[in-house]
């Protein structure tokens, strides 16, 4: 498939541990996204789902195998990505303002064009008249969207989230996953969005990829083929929503019991 | 009595028969009470705050007036105990006598020139080894942090040279620059240069990796991290270590000054040991604390401009 935006090709990524061992994140990982496919990623806890994400930023390289980006081989950070980290990322020493025009700064284009816009994007994600505010002066959710101005301004061809939204109460992520699909629909984007909340995935996404517990691989990848634009506060009460969880669930239930029983015997080691 | 129990019976008649939920007048009224509860509240609020400033006011007051009874205290037992002869004022010094001492240097100036030539060359030397120092500290620090080899191979030779106690170097200076500025300046560039360094290159390496992930995502190149992102994060660091520093600049000019000098606040007091004379030793001392006291203040000022970006101790705003 020559046409992928992303592609996976029989990687591996192991890290070496501070006790001189080796650990396998990720192994013979193969997968795909397509230009302008929402793909989000579900997996139990320490499944390398992060890890893949590094592997496609080009801030991590993989041991094994190929990784490729518009058909290009990463190698160092590829042109046209956007990430938004699973943590507070955006730098506190600088305004919303600053924060949001940083992309188009670091890019080459002068602060006067960067400040315009940046006030664009600032209004785009409903923070108009905050420009001037420090991130602490801030709550999580509008930090959340300062970082996701962050990353969209910069117009990514590619954008990786990982887990964004987990940090935030039910409604705040029910608010911001209705504007990230909103956003997502005005640009032409693909994103690999990494959560370990099935319900999530499954209202965001057009196809789901289940990763087995770590070293982590694909275990299965499902379509999702409920209609769009969707409200995700009211999709999950559909029929066809409930089968595809279902369908899915009785994957990675197995994924999540593995895991859980591993951490409890390293608990009791 | 009666009135009253039968009103709400006349009440619900009087809407006739409404149905119990969704009505218009129910919701009028849901609204009202919402509006008056919240004035409610802003009134308790604004009630509770003033009360708050009150009791912050009075606690203020009591603070200073231990502090000054305090100093009462500690002075007066001083002057006192010198007065009545129970300890020899020609080895401890009295009060009264240091404030003479410093009104005699005041109006009529010291063995050395007038007062103020003495501090303003001391704070020369100070200052002079504090910028150099701390200037040296930062542009080390941060190129050590950055460069993990050229840390690796300088590592030992930077504790060894932090284990020298090192205002011996003094002697070594006097005799490199002899009277002048320099020595005292140099003196104080080694005191402060380490402790700039050590914090400016723990800043550095504590950096948050996820902020720096971020950058280099957002298209920084390796300039822009360094002064985008690691120097204003090492900041607060830095910073911190200013404080520290500048009290060991003063340290190493009056030290320096030990070692040979014509003027200065530190030959001041040497000169005032050497002829017995407690109450200037006390007198010089008194002027450096006044001076560093002040140098402390301005930092903190420049402090507060460099990193208005932290949040305050004391939250002026509530986060939503």
């Amino acid at each position: 498939m020559a046409g992928a935006a992303i592609e996976l090709r029989s990687v591996t990524k192991r890290f070496a541990t501070p006790k001189g061992g080796v650990y396998t994140a990720i192994r013979d990982l193969t997968m795909e996204v397509a230009p302008g496919e929402f793909c989000a990623v579900v997996g139990p806890t320490g499944c390398g789902k992060s890890t893949t994400l590094a592997l496609i930023s080009g801030l991590e390289r993989a041991s094994a195998g190929e990784v490729l980006v518009a058909g290009e081989p990463v190698r160092g950070i590829p042109q046209g990505i956007g990430y938004v980290f699973q943590s507070d990322a955006v730098f506190p020493w600088k305004t919303v303002l600053g924060n949001v025009a940083a992309g188009p700064r670091y890019h080459g284009v002068s602060n006067w064009d960067a400040g315009k816009q940046a006030k664009e994007w600032i209004a785009r994600v409903g923070l108009a008249g905050f420009e001037d505010r420090y991130p602490h002066q801030l709550s999580g959710g509008m930090r959340k969207r300062v970082g996701l101005a962050q990353s969209l301004i910069n117009n990514p061809r590619i954008l990786l989230m990982d887990e964004p939204f987990s940090a935030l109460d039910v409604q705040t992520r029910t608010l911001m996953e209705n504007e990230l699909l909103s956003l997502w629909a005005a640009s032409s984007a693909s994103v690999v969005f990494v959560t370990h909340d099935l319900e999530e995935a499954i209202a965001l996404a057009d196809r789901v990829v289940v990763m087995t517990a770590g070293p982590g691989t694909v275990k299965g990848t499902f379509a999702v083929d409920l209609p769009r634009p969707r409200n995700v506060a009211e999709i999950r009460f559909q029929p066809r929503f409930v089968q595809i969880y279902e369908a899915i669930w009785s994957q990675l239930r197995d994924e999540v019991l593995v895991s859980y029983e591993r951490q409890k015997h390293a608990a009791a080691v | 009595m009666s009135v009253r129990s039968t009103l709400p019976r006349s009440d619900v008649s009087a809407q006739g028969g409404a149905p119990p939920f969704g009505s218009v007048g129910m919701q009028d009224g849901a609204t009202q009470g919402l509006a008056s509860r919240t004035a409610e509240i802003a009134a308790l609020d604004a009630d509770l705050s003033a009360r708050r400033a009150q009791v912050a006011q009075r606690r203020r007051l009591i603070i200073y007036a231990l502090r000054l009874a305090f100093t009462v205290l500690w002075l007066g037992s001083w002057e006192l105990s010198t007065r009545l002869n129970w300890v020899d004022p020609f080895f401890v010094g009295q009060p009264s006598g240091v404030v003479q001492r410093l009104w005699t240097w005041i109006t009529e100036g010291t063995a050395l020139g007038p007062l103020w030539l003495q501090a303003v060359v001391t704070m020369q030397e100070a200052v002079v080894g504090f910028l150099i120092g701390a200037a040296l500290g930062v542009v080390f620090g941060i190129l050590l942090g950055r460069i993990e080899v050229m840390a690796e191979v300088l590592s030992p030779f930077i504790k060894g040279a932090n284990a020298i106690p090192r205002v011996v170097l003094g002697s070594l200076f006097a005799v490199m620059f002899g009277l002048s500025l320099w020595g005292k300046a140099a003196t104080a560039v080694v005191l402060v240069f380490f402790v700039v360094f050590f914090n400016a290159f723990q800043g550095v390496r504590e950096v948050d990796r996820n902020l720096i992930a971020n950058a280099r995502i957002l298209g920084a190149d390796n300039r822009r991290l360094t002064t985008e992102i690691i120097i204003p994060s090492a900041m607060t660091w830095i910073l911190a270590s200013l404080h520290i520093s500048f009290g060991l600049a003063i340290v190493g000019a009056v030290v320096g000054e030990l070692f040979g000098a014509t003027a200065g606040l530190g030959q001041l007091i040497y000169n005032a040991g050497h002829t017995f004379d407690v109450n200037g030793v006390f007198a010089g001392m008194f002027v450096l604390a006044v001076l560093a006291l002040i140098a402390e203040g301005l930092i903190s000022a420049l402090e507060n401009r460099l990193v208005k970006w932290r949040p305050s101790r004391v939250s002026g705003e509530i986060p939503i």
